[in-house]
């Protein structure tokens, strides 16, 4: 009578859409969260989603209802001491509401829901203002390579193995004749014991005849056919993936504020989504500077206040000891992003500049320079601006504004296309 | 005892298993008389439970963000631990689909099946209010129609726009159902035949006298004649449906499906208590049956009653979990408390209920089930007994007063009143604000006027006038609310337009 259906194959997510649509109309709050979660997030933490709260007045689908006040009357569970006439105060809270408000629909507590990893990149990526061919492009899956996979009969003539064709060929017309050459050396047998037997010409000739068809047709078989073309098989497997190394290099002179480090936070962020598509394995290194350099944590990197005048260059002879004493370069992408507000000591932008031409560059995958907010670009930025030239894998751009942070970007996603 | 040779040992379940488990139950279910719809009984995973449960347990339902919504809230509850996902859904239609989650073990698919494919099913085929109200055979066709239009709209006039609409029609979805079936519509013969009868009728009540000699001024006759609409309606959306006068032909349309899947929800609304309590006794009568007739182990027994208990779980009123009555534990108290007035009688129950004293249990209970919603259940058949198991006290909350009364506690002078007040309590028609469509400026601005009745000197949430910016959008003139007092004055007023 019943009808018992398995439907755990039907799709799930039905609810795909209404959360697409929910997602869509809270787009304000949702992208004001994940642009607060960016400032309080680790830039290595790219694997979650966010917790997301948006204010219950927000998301209130009013209906008519009794407000606070007036008369009523409820019967409530689990009575202990009450006796009829008992007259007890006021809970706190109103009229006598409690916890209950939310029993009536009622009910004020922020809506809170988990991002998924995706949508928060979604969302991160359009903060940025980034246009979607880079979103794809970051959002592109690990990539494949083809690797030689045997023979297939199947394929296109320049992929044609010209030796395993032949040997099928061979192979073949040796299948296709063993039955005439036996055959054949039979009669040839017979034929020369005919002769020595000096048998009628009559018989020979007929023998002779029948040779002659068998050779004929044995040359008929054609040397080589399509069915024995043999091609080099390539397939698709994942591209082994390598490591790569990430330094972030920032000045934290005074000038340097909360906003500008958020703005380079930002970029490092980026940087790093990117890393980590791409590499199985991504190291970050921070070097934070004033006069001296230091490694530091993330923490430190981003919200130490120590600060002081600017040597720019302390970073950078940091970074290659750094780089000599842990990260070979054979077996490290290298990859260093510097943000600063350009300030430095005069005489040390020479320095940086013979540095990185001489002793970085060379062993760099891509520099991206940033200098955020600088009104007068000077020295170190006149400096860079050589290096630029001579090397192509060096990128650098202003940035004023969150907006700002994607042409260095793009840059970098050029460099790519480049060099692989 | 009868010998033991259980259906199953283990936890988990197969589907040859579950058709056994369907065939005994539903065997049992017969033999106790119980009239049901086919089932369809359908096995889905705890992602597709969740889907299901965001769109109101319907199994198709149009699109729309505040699904998505509570599907987060779902999904956000369910990956914490903080809710078990219900582990049933079960839906009013012919035949009847219920829903199993594939995670279950066997003993709960079987609770599962008792209690939505026998229980729930046999409610919705018999109470009067599901059988007034909803047509079980065209529901999942018509949810069909009411997506592939609502769909067809979005790609036509844009998803916004639509949405506009479908929030609007939300915000009233409960002002949005006829409490009494209307007539059908007469037949064009015995229209003018009644109409015949109205006017000898009208024509010899007619005093020539009166008429001829009191003129009536013509301010009140103009207002008479231009009372729109005659009568007060309290449909809200079949009100605007039919004359709002700027809605396009496919927004009334929407106006419509809204309306229509509120009315089939109602009955649901109207029937928490005495569906899941029915539901709730039968798995444990039709369980226990089977464990009597030696077709389920002890194991099977324990984690049964184990879940059975949680369910039923009634925490006192200063628990930190408590958020109202229970309807499970409710309903199932009172069915079961039926079955034993029926079947032993105290002196108490013959006073209190003679007629059913010692009757037939399971015709009294088949009575019940039938014949009431809540409020009317409650009012007829809460006896003292079970308020005195939950220990149940009225308190009167009056914002005059400094203080709260306890007005009533689960003792002699109170069995009545709180038996009373309980039922008030599931009256939608206090729980929700009173308002009704009280009339059209048809000659004039075409504003529209909605009257709140207050009882009890309640007010209404300040929620009302984002309702009424709705209202605004779907009547596309001044809108107002007026909010009458008791004694029929009009004590405010919030406009929108």
């Amino acid at each position: 009578m019943s009808q018992i259906i398995d439907r755990r194959l039907n799709p799930k997510h039905k609810s795909a859409v209404n959360r697409q649509r929910f997602l869509k109309r809270f787009r304000r709050q949702i992208r004001k969260a994940v642009s607060d979660a960016v400032d309080g997030r680790s830039v290595t933490d790219t694997d979650s989603g966010e917790r997301v709260t948006i204010p219950a007045k927000d998301l209130s689908e009013p209906v008519f209802q009794h407000g606070p006040g007036g008369r009523r009357e409820i019967v409530h569970p689990g009575n202990r001491d009450f006796v009829t006439g008992d007259r007890i105060p006021r809970p706190e809270g109103g009229a006598g509401r409690g916890n209950r408000a939310s029993n009536q629909g009622e009910g004020m507590d922020d809506f809170v829901f988990e991002l998924s990893r995706d949508e928060f990149l979604e969302f991160f990526f359009e903060d940025l203002e980034l246009p979607d061919l880079v979103k794809t492009r970051l959002a592109q899956e690990v990539a494949h390579q083809s690797v030689p996979a045997g023979f297939s009969k199947d394929g296109i003539p320049p992929n044609l193995h010209v030796i395993r064709s032949l040997r099928e060929a061979h192979a073949r017309r040796i299948a296709l004749t063993a039955g005439k050459r036996r055959r054949l050396r039979e009669l040839e047998a017979e034929l020369a014991a005919l002769k020595a037997e000096d048998a009628p010409e009559r018989d020979i000739e007929a023998l002779a005849q029948e040779i002659d068809l068998l050779k004929r047709r044995i040359a008929a078989v054609p040397f080589i056919d399509t069915l024995d073309l043999r091609y080099r098989n390539r397939i698709q497997i994942p591209k082994p993936t390598t490591q790569a190394v990430m330094f972030c290099l920032m000045d934290v002179s005074g000038s340097m504020d909360q906003y500008k480090k958020n703005l380079a936070k930002r970029f490092f962020l980026l940087l790093y989504l990117f890393l980590s598509r791409n590499y199985e394995r991504t190291d970050v290194v921070f070097i934070r500077h004033h006069t001296i350099a230091k490694e530091v944590d993330e923490e430190e990197f981003f919200y130490s206040r120590e600060t002081g005048g600017t040597v720019v260059s302390s970073a950078l002879v940091l970074m290659r000891d750094i780089i000599r004493a842990r990260y070979p370069t054979q077996d490290w992408n290298i990859y260093a992003a510097q943000a600063s507000d350009g300030d430095n000591w005069p005489e040390d932008s020479g320095n940086c500049r013979r540095l990185l031409d001489e002793e970085i560059m060379p062993w760099l995958q891509y520099y991206a320079y940033v200098e955020i907010d600088n009104d007068y670009p000077l020295g170190l930025w006149q400096e860079y601006e050589k290096v630029a030239q001579r090397w192509p894998n060096f990128a650098m751009q202003a940035i004023d504004s969150p907006a700002d942070i994607y042409p260095v970007f793009r840059e970098l996603f050029r460099k790519k296309g480049i060099d692989r | 005892m009868s010998e033991r040779t259980p259906l199953s040992t283990g936890s988990e379940w197969t589907f040859e298993l579950l058709e056994r488990y369907d065939a005994e139950i539903a065997r049992l279910a017969a033999e106790f008389g119980l009239d049901t719809y086919p089932n369809q009984i359908e096995v889905i995973s705890s992602e597709q439970m969740m889907d299901a449960y965001a769109s109101c347990g319907l199994p198709v339902y149009y699109h729309h963000w505040s699904f998505g919504k509570q599907f987060l809230s779902i999904e956000k509850h369910y990956k914490r631990g903080q809710m078990g996902l219900a582990y049933e859904l079960v839906i009013n239609s012919n035949p009847c689909i219920a829903y199993l989650m594939e995670e279950n073990t066997v003993t709960m698919q079987a609770l599962v099946i008792a209690h939505a494919c026998y229980g729930h099913n046999s409610f919705f085929k018999n109470n009067y209010l599901f059988r007034t109200f909803t047509a079980a055979d065209a529901i999942v066709d018509y949810l069909v129609f009411a997506k592939n239009y609502i769909t067809e709209c979005e790609e036509r006039y844009g998803e916004e726009t639509v949405e506009e609409i479908l929030d609007a029609c939300h915000a009233l979805m409960n002002y949005g159902v006829d409490r009494y079936r209307k007539p059908p519509p007469l037949s064009l013969r015995e229209e003018q035949q009644r109409q015949k009868e109205r006017e000898a009728y009208l024509q010899s009540q007619v005093n020539d006298l009166w008429r001829f000699t009191v003129p009536e001024s013509p301010r009140r006759r103009e207002f008479r004649e231009e009372r729109f609409p005659p009568e007060p309606e309290e449909n809200l959306l079949y009100f605007i449906e039919k004359n709002a006068p700027l809605l396009e032909p496919w927004q009334r349309e929407i106006v419509r499906i809204v309306r229509k899947i509120a009315q089939y929800l109602y009955p649901q609304r109207h029937t928490k208590v005495m569906n899941e309590g029915w539901a709730t006794f039968w798995h444990y009568t039709l369980l226990n049956r089977l464990y009597d007739e030696g077709l389920v182990s002890d194991g099977f027994m324990l984690e049964f009653l184990e879940t059975h208990t949680a369910v039923i779980a009634q925490p006192p009123f200063d628990h930190d979990f408590y958020n109202g009555i229970n309807p499970y534990a409710l309903g199932f108290a009172m069915f079961r408390d039926l079955r034993r007035i029926c079947e032993h009688p105290s002196e108490e129950d013959r006073c209190w209920f003679p007629e059913i004293a010692g009757s037939d249990w399971l015709e009294t209970l088949d009575f019940a089930m039938r014949n009431f919603k809540d409020e009317s259940f409650i009012a007829q058949y809460l006896s003292p007994r079970v308020i005195r198991d939950f220990h149940l006290f009225a308190v009167l909350d009056d914002d005059q007063e400094e203080e709260l009364e306890i007005s009533a506690i689960h003792d002699e002078a109170g069995y009545r009143a709180i038996r009373e007040k309980l039922a008030e309590q599931y009256n939608l028609g206090s729980l929700e604000p009173d308002i009704q469509v009280w009339s059209v400026d048809t000659r004039g601005d075409r504003s529209l006027t909605l009257r709140h009745f207050q009882h009890n000197r309640r007010p209404l949430a300040d929620s009302a006038e984002e309702v009424l910016k709705h209202v605004h959008r779907l009547w596309g003139f001044t809108v107002r609310l007026e909010t009458v007092g008791e004694r029929g004055r009009v004590k405010r007023c919030y406009e929108c337009g």
